[in-house]
Order: structure tokens, then sequence, then C-alpha cells
């Protein structure tokens, strides 16, 4: 399928005093998708998005948006796109309204404009009835909220979130992914980092998992996991002498990617549960042989984690939060 | 050119938000000068201070120019502490991501410390008159007083601002702070005559850019223009030069930081 192009970097590689942040980053978003970038923290996930939104200029290697250079073309990409940062990138003593109307004539929207701006987004974030308290009054969820009202403002193209969802309670958090998602159907292009893996899984259409300032894996959240081999059927047999017979019978099956024997059963990747369950079925009758316990397994984002970087998404996270 | 305007004083208007927000600490921005040096270091010395060493007719009218002064480096000093809280919470980004002049940012903070510190330096000439100080060259001489004030603090702010930007926490921004504040203030004209100074602090007082501010507005308080004109033509070319060192080093850290 051949989908417009919304983002594209190219050998993007960024370093500060001596240490490289990002190396040899390439990838692309499409129009219309939610694209995130995952890893732990200190990836390298901040640093890829700072430079798409103009923010850092790279050490080499290029990122455009929507066909303009991020450095040659700074300002045309900042009339194109909206940024939320992490939370608290708020003015404690400005209120909501006011924090929509600076950013308003920073825009240089004509103030009529600005006004009816402001009054839908206020709505559609549902921060009408405090719009004019000041923000030092919000709760976590409402100040994440205003941010992406604010982000908002400029009725951009592309959006750029980083960790939308940081620090957030569950409830507000499945307020913000709504909000997201209803944005990818109005046709807005959605950027995100975040080192929640449920996030990545449930938002994302695609992503590109980063770790150490280095591509690990790109693609679907799907793909992603189905590029680990398939899902898991475990199977514990009655009698383990059977089992040698199993595995012969079942390896070459189409619908079987790899048949391995256990200590007590067979461990076997398959494409789709569909096909594969009722052949593993089948043969395990047809051999008389009797199931003391199936277990199917779908891998999770953090399998394809550990995959591609030889450590546990939520072991990296604690390792930094411990230092 | 309408664009750069809407951005400058939309920015502007945000930092006088901010400070009628914060009632307390505008009261305090405004009365702390007056109330700790001109009406208590001044009346505390009115009887200490020689009136021949001072060459004026009471201490608190030699001390009301080097109060003046003082507000406007105090102020120009602290000029940068909203950028840098903007650095750290991530506002400065957002505002940086908007298709702005970069230099509005700047500028907006410039008119801003400006307009503040002019306002704190009449009510400090106010105050004064209270107690029995006029001005020896009238309205006239209040507006010279004003100029030597911008134009001293327009250094000020750039560095101020420099520092914040340059900065790795705001613990190191208000201990430079601290500590550049005071020896500015006691290595100047502000409090005692270069005169009857110690030799060497007499002689560092003369590099400090403060001393040729106050040795200007002093006499635009107590003598009158022949003794003033002088001193005032000095300054404004001490300033120049002053202004246009700040200037070209913190651009360099403006242009850095924000891209």
């Amino acid at each position: 399928m051949d989908r417009a192009i919304a983002i594209q970097v190219s050998r993007l590689t960024k370093a500060y005093d001596g240490h490289t942040a990002v190396s040899d980053l390439s990838f692309e978003v499409y129009a219309g998708e939610i694209f995130g970038l995952l890893g732990p923290n200190g990836a390298g996930k901040s640093t890829t998005l700072r430079t798409l939104i103009t923010l850092l200029t790279p050490t080499s290697g290029t990122a455009s948006v929507l066909g303009h250079d991020t450095v040659r073309e700074a300002d045309v990409v900042r009339q194109l796109i909206g940024y939320v940062p992490q939370e608290r990138a708020i003015d404690r003593f400005l209120t909501g309204r006011e924090h929509l109307e600076l950013l308003g004539a920073l825009y240089h929207l004509p103030k009529a404009e600005a006004t009816k701006r402001i009054a839908e987004l206020l709505k559609l974030v549902e921060l009408e009835e405090p719009a004019d308290r000041a923000a030092k009054t919000y709760s976590g969820g409402m100040k994440r909220k205003l941010d992406i009202a604010c982000g908002l403002l400029p009725d951009p193209k592309i959006l750029f979130l980083d960790e939308p969802t940081l620090g957030l309670d569950v409830q507000s958090r499945l307020r913000i992914w709504d909000y997201l998602r209803m944005l990818k159907a109005r046709g807005m292009t959605i950027v995100m980092t975040t080192n929640y893996l449920d996030e990545a899984d449930q938002l994302c259409d695609r992503l590109a998992i980063i770790d150490k300032g280095k591509l690990m894996a790109l693609g679907s959240p799907a793909e992603l996991k189905v590029g680990l081999g398939g899902d898991i059927v475990s199977l514990t047999l009655k009698e383990q002498t059977k089992i040698p017979a199993l595995v012969s019978a079942l390896t070459g099956q189409p619908a079987m990617r790899a048949v391995k024997a256990t200590p007590t059963g067979l461990d076997i990747r398959v494409d789709s549960p569909e096909k594969a369950l009722p052949a593993i079925l089948e043969s395990a009758n047809r051999l008389d042989c009797q199931l003391e316990f199936i277990e199917y397994h779908r891998p999770r984002l953090d399998d394809v984690f550990i995959v591609h970087t030889g450590r546990s998404m939520t072991e990296s996270v604690q390792d930094i939060q411990a230092e | 050119m309408a664009q750069y305007w809407q951005e400058i004083h939309a920015l502007t208007m945000r930092w006088v938000r901010r400070l009628s927000r914060e009632k307390f600490s505008m009261l305090f921005t405004l009365v702390q000068p007056m109330l700790f040096w001109l009406i208590f270091f001044g009346n505390l010395f009115q009887r200490a201070a020689d009136v021949q060493v001072t060459q004026a007719p009471n201490y608190i009218s030699f001390l009301a120019a080097g109060v003046v002064v003082m507000t406007v480096l105090n102020n120009g000093l602290a000029g940068g502490v909203d950028l840098l809280f903007d650095k750290e919470n991530g506002f400065l980004e957002r505002l940086m991501t908007t298709p702005i002049h970069r230099s509005s940012v700047i500028l907006s903070r410039f008119i801003f410390v400006m307009t503040i510190t002019s306002l704190q330096v009449l009510v400090i000439l106010g105050v004064s008159f209270l107690f029995g100080v006029q001005p020896a060259t009238g309205f006239l001489g209040v507006a010279v007083i004003l100029m030597i004030g911008m134009l001293f603090g327009v250094g000020l702010t750039a560095i101020s601002m420099a520092m914040a930007f340059s900065v790795k926490s705001h613990g190191d921004f208000f201990s430079v702070l601290g500590f550049l504040s005071l020896p500015m203030i006691f290595l100047s004209s502000a409090l005692v005559p270069l005169a009857a100074m110690p030799a060497w602090m007499g002689f560092l007082a003369r590099f400090n850019p403060m001393t040729w501010a106050i040795d200007a507005v002093r006499p635009l308080i107590l003598s009158g223009w022949t003794e003033a004109l002088p001193h005032v033509g000095m300054v404004v070319v001490v300033m120049l030069v002053f202004d246009a060192l700040c200037l070209y080093g913190s651009a360099k850290v403006f242009r850095r930081a924000m891209g």
C-alpha cells in the first residue's frame, strides 16, 4: 500500500558533549497514523521528538515534516505542528483561557478566530468550567488536558506529544487515549513518545522501538509480535513418552512454524490459533495423547522489547528509576 | 511587523499578569529597596555619616541616588529569573515550538523589566521627596535619571537572561546572583563617596559601571545641571559600551539556547 509520508527521518544522529543520544536513526511516519516512539527513559525518544519539532539541530542526518526540513525551514514546520510537552509546561499563574490566548497571539491568529477556536477547544477537553481559574488550581489530569488543548490550538496537521500520560491516573489516561483516537479519526497525524507498553500496544498504529539511541524495531504492534515467530501453544502431556511421536506428527504441518519438545510436553509456535489449534488437537487424538494442560500465549510487546534489546522494558524502566 | 508586535505584546502581558497574580511578591518587590536601604539604612546612618564627606545636606539625600541605581542593579540581575523557571518547567520549549521571532521572548522581558524598574525608581524618588529630598534638576532631571537607569538595566538584564539560559540549575543562578549583588553595591559609590573609601576599594569601584551611573544620578538630585551634565555625558558613553558588551555576549547564548 502506498501511503502519504508525513515525516521522513533519515540517518539522524544527535550528540551532546561527546555523548550520542541518537545514532543513525531512519524511519517514516505516514499521514493519518498514530506513531509511537517506544523505549525506556534516556533511550533517545525525546531527543528524536525534539528534533522533529525544531527544538534541536541534528549533528548529522536530516528530518523533514510534510516535506519541510526541520532546520532550514523551521518556521514553516512550526506553522504546521502542535506540541504537547511533558506535564508541567504550564504557567501556574495564568488561567486555562489565558494560556490559549497567549498561544493564539503567538500563532498570529486574528482575535475573533482565536476566541472561536479557544471556545471549541475548551469544550473539547472539558475545561469550560475551570477555564478562568489559575492553572495552579488544576489537577494533574486537567493540566494535561490544557496541554493538549494548547497543542491543538494552531489546528496542526501533525500533533507531537511527549509522554502524554506520564504520571496520570488510569481514568485520565483512558480519556487522553480517547482524545487521541478521535483526533486520528479526524485525519490528524500523531507522533508520541511513551515508555508504557500497553499504551504503545493499544494506541499506536506503528511503533519505533528505540534503545540506547538506536532503532531496534519498526512496525505495527501486531507485526512486531508476529515477527517474533508467532504465538506459542504450550502443551503438557499426561504421558511424557508420547512427546517424540507428537513432535514428529506436528512438524511440517502447514499451520506450525516451529515445534519443540520440552520436559513435560511441547512448545509450538503458530501463525494463527484458528488453524493451528484444531490441527494440534486432531494429531493428539489420532496418536491417543492425553492432554493435561494447554496454554496459549500471545507474545506481548515486552517480549518484542526483550528480543530486540536483550532486556525487559519494565526492568530498564526500573533500572532508571533506581538510579 | 504586525505579527512581531502581536507576539511581543502577548508575551509582555504575560509577565504583567504573572506579577499581578503574585500580590505579595509584587508588594515586596516594590517596597523592599525603599524600606531596607532608603528608610532604614538612610535614617540609621543619618548622624554617623559625615556631611563633610558626603557633601550632601543629609545622608538620605546622598543615599537616594545609590538606592535608585541599586534598584536598577537588583531588578536587572533578577531579570532572567522568570525565563529560568520557564526553561525548567518546559514552558520555554512550548514557546519555542511556535512560529515566533526568537527575539520576541527576550524583548518582552526587556520591556517588562525596564517598565517595572522605572516605576520603582519613581516611587523611590517619591519617598525621598517625603524625606525632604527635592531633585535639583526637576522633572527633566527625573527623566534623565530614568534614562540612565534603563541604559544600565538593559545590560544587566541581558547578563541575567544569558545566565538563566546557561546555568545547570536554578540553585547556581541564585548563588551567582547573591555573590554578585552585594559586592557590586559595596564596591560602588552607592553608600560612600569614592574619595572616602579605602584606596583599594576606591580603585576597584572606579571599574564598576554602577559607580558611573550613581555619579551621574547624584548631582541630578543634589546639585543641578551644570555639575551633572559632564557626568551624564560620561555615563551615556560608559553605558553604551557596557550594553554593547553585554548584548554581544548574551546574544551568542540566546542563539545557542533558542536556535
